[in-house]
């Protein structure tokens, strides 16, 4: 059974120097090893870096599912993302989400990490406490920044203005992620609703992260509209095939790796839930992928596999949220819903003219959101966000957590959709957010960036 | 001396050059190419929606002959790249007018 963590807000210097004042006669006075908090700091350290390196996964899915002639833009594009978002986050995006100085609404505290205390372990003397210190926290949510943003890159590949693309993945990075952040783990306001003995709950953010990019992800495809030629003179959707399945495979591959820093990390301290959150990860993932060879294999006629790669995707969405709190079998089952709902998603978005190049509003978008309302069905075991045992569903808890959960999902919906909306719009009004259609058809590789992704080997010798 | 072009499947490349090389023939150049012809094309899906593939891909081989070669090198490649199914390719034998080897200037059929 789990070793329940009495508080799972992460704060600055600020919030947990009143936390640790608040609940001393709680704590039984026993003391935490210097051992256990380097445990604690090294591993998150660890998944912190597995989840970097996720950007390298979702670069070539991207890459990979598009076209040779937008290979230069769609590697820039993610490793420009990374890079403002790393100082977005920075200056700004890790104050507004944990800084202890705002209201319910958004965080305030010093910016620029400026004045904090980086390297002491806070909450030595009470066992239930966090042990990060500042800056393991800060690279820990930096990394889960710029997967927020880079979500909505794919969504929005071969057509976006790479302009217009970094000031968004600014924007994102400095406010939009962070205030869904703020709202949940950073204790604001949906962290402080309830619905009888219901809290929210999402462990490693299938809502705050993958569905706050699968919304951005909607938005910015339908204000860009779709590529040249992705829809006949009928309007019926036409296949653009990527040029790269290798690549496309190997970023899932990546990603699936990723995730075992992603949803084990969040577990924020090496104990021995580590390596259910991982089991639980891993199987969903299998799940789904199994699930979306069936179903596309016997709605198309052919296992196809930029389609099963997605349903891997899907499947890890999905458990990112309820990963700390079901059993090894009802991940099985949440990968597998997760592996159908994946293939009608994208076939309905391909038939609403929104062109997803990769998929990322059906993979991050659709199954987030379901990953989160699956806690409401599913949960057995406090996830130190539940605070109670069986509050899924089909465990006795009722309605309530489920009704919690579907809060949760339309208020951060909510808010993603009109924050990037507006932006998209300023964009589209001020600088444009498109490619000119002679640029489009050329391939975005030469006229942005003055480089071919393949260039002839004619280099003298 | 005359230009012969085969255009063949992708897989049947190693035998023609196997066949040709047996039969003599000291050098080729081969294309990677894309094209339809009775054949047609045929419909894939690829993440739930449909496209055409018009353009199957094939591989087509350029060679110079010497005249007297001409009928041997056609047989050869005949029979070295057949299936018997439809889109086995097409042979044509085309005039050429001159012929130089840059190395050493020879020209003609001291260049084949």
């Amino acid at each position: 059974m789990r070793n329940k963590r009495a508080l799972r807000i992460i704060s600055g210097l600020g919030g947990a120097a009143a936390i640790v004042a608040i609940v001393p006669s709680i704590a039984h006075a026993q003391e935490v090893s210097e051992t256990q908090a380097i445990l604690d700091n090294i591993w998150v350290f660890i998944a912190g870096c597995l989840v970097f390196f996720m950007q390298a996964g979702f670069a070539l899915v991207e890459a990979g599912l598009t076209r040779a002639k937008n290979v230069v833009n769609i590697f820039a594009k993610n490793l420009s993302d990374a890079l403002i978002g790393v100082l977005a986050f920075f200056a700004c995006g890790y104050a507004f989400a944990f800084g202890s100085g705002g209201g319910k609404l958004i965080g305030s505290g010093p910016y620029f990490l400026n004045g904090e205390d980086l390297t002491t372990f806070p909450g030595m003397d009470d066992p239930t406490a966090l042990h990060l210190t500042v800056a393991t926290t800060f690279f820990f949510q930096v990394v889960f920044a710029a997967t927020a943003v880079t979500i909505a890159s794919g969504a929005m590949a071969e057509r976006t203005k790479f302009s217009a693309y970094l000031i968004f993945s600014a924007i994102m990075t400095a406010f939009i992620y962070p205030v869904v952040v703020h709202w949940t783990w950073g204790g604001g306001l949906i962290k402080q609703m309830n619905i009888g003995d219901a809290v929210y709950s999402d462990f490693a953010g299938s809502g705050i992260v993958h569905m706050t990019g699968g919304i951005a992800a909607l938005m910015g495809a339908a204000f860009l509209g779709p590529r040249i030629g992705k829809y006949g003179p009928d309007g019926k959707p036409r296949a653009i095939p990527g040029h790269n399945i290798p690549f496309a495979i190997l970023g899932v591959f990546i990603l699936w790796l990723g995730w075992f820093g992603f949803n084990p990390g969040s577990e924020l301290f090496a104990d021995a839930f580590v390596m259910t959150v991982a089991l639980n990860t891993m199987l969903a993932a299998a799940a789904a992928g199994v699930v979306t060879t069936i179903v596309i294999w016997a709605k198309a006629g052919k296992p196809d596999l930029a389609m099963i790669g997605n349903g891997v995707l899907a499947g890890l969405v999905a458990i990112t949220a309820p990963c700390g709190a079901v059993t090894p079998m009802m991940s099985v089952v949440i990968g597998a819903i997760a592996g159908v709902l994946v293939v009608y998603s994208v076939f309905f978005f391909d038939k609403v003219h929104i062109d997803d190049p990769v998929g990322a509003v059906s993979v991050h978008g659709v199954c987030g959101a379901w990953g989160v309302l699956s806690v409401g069905l599913f949960a057995k075991y406090d996830d130190a966000f539940l605070g109670r045992e069986d509050a899924g569903l089909f465990y006795g808890g009722g309605i309530d957590q489920l009704a919690m959960q579907l809060v949760m999902v339309l208020v951060i919906a909510a808010w993603v959709a009109a924050t990037t909306a507006a932006a998209f719009f300023i964009l589209k009004k001020t600088i444009g957010l498109r490619v000119t259609a002679e640029e489009e058809m050329q391939g975005l590789d030469i006229l942005e960036h003055g480089l071919a992704g393949y260039a002839p080997d004619m280099a003298h010798t | 001396m005359k230009l012969i072009t085969a255009v063949v499947k992708p897989f049947k490349l190693d035998d023609v050059k196997d066949a040709l090389k047996a039969a003599g023939i000291a050098g080729m150049t081969v294309t990677e190419v894309r094209g339809f012809g009775r054949q047609g094309g045929h419909t894939e899906t690829y993440r739930g929606a449909e496209y055409q593939i018009d353009f199957v891909p094939k591989v087509s081989i350029d060679l110079v002959v010497d005249d007297a070669n001409v009928d041997t090198v056609v047989d050869t490649i005949l029979t070295a790249a057949a299936t018997g199914k439809i889109g086995d390719g097409k042979v044509w034998v085309t005039d050429v007018d001159r012929l130089v080897r840059i190395r050493t200037g020879e020209e003609g059929a001291d260049a084949v």
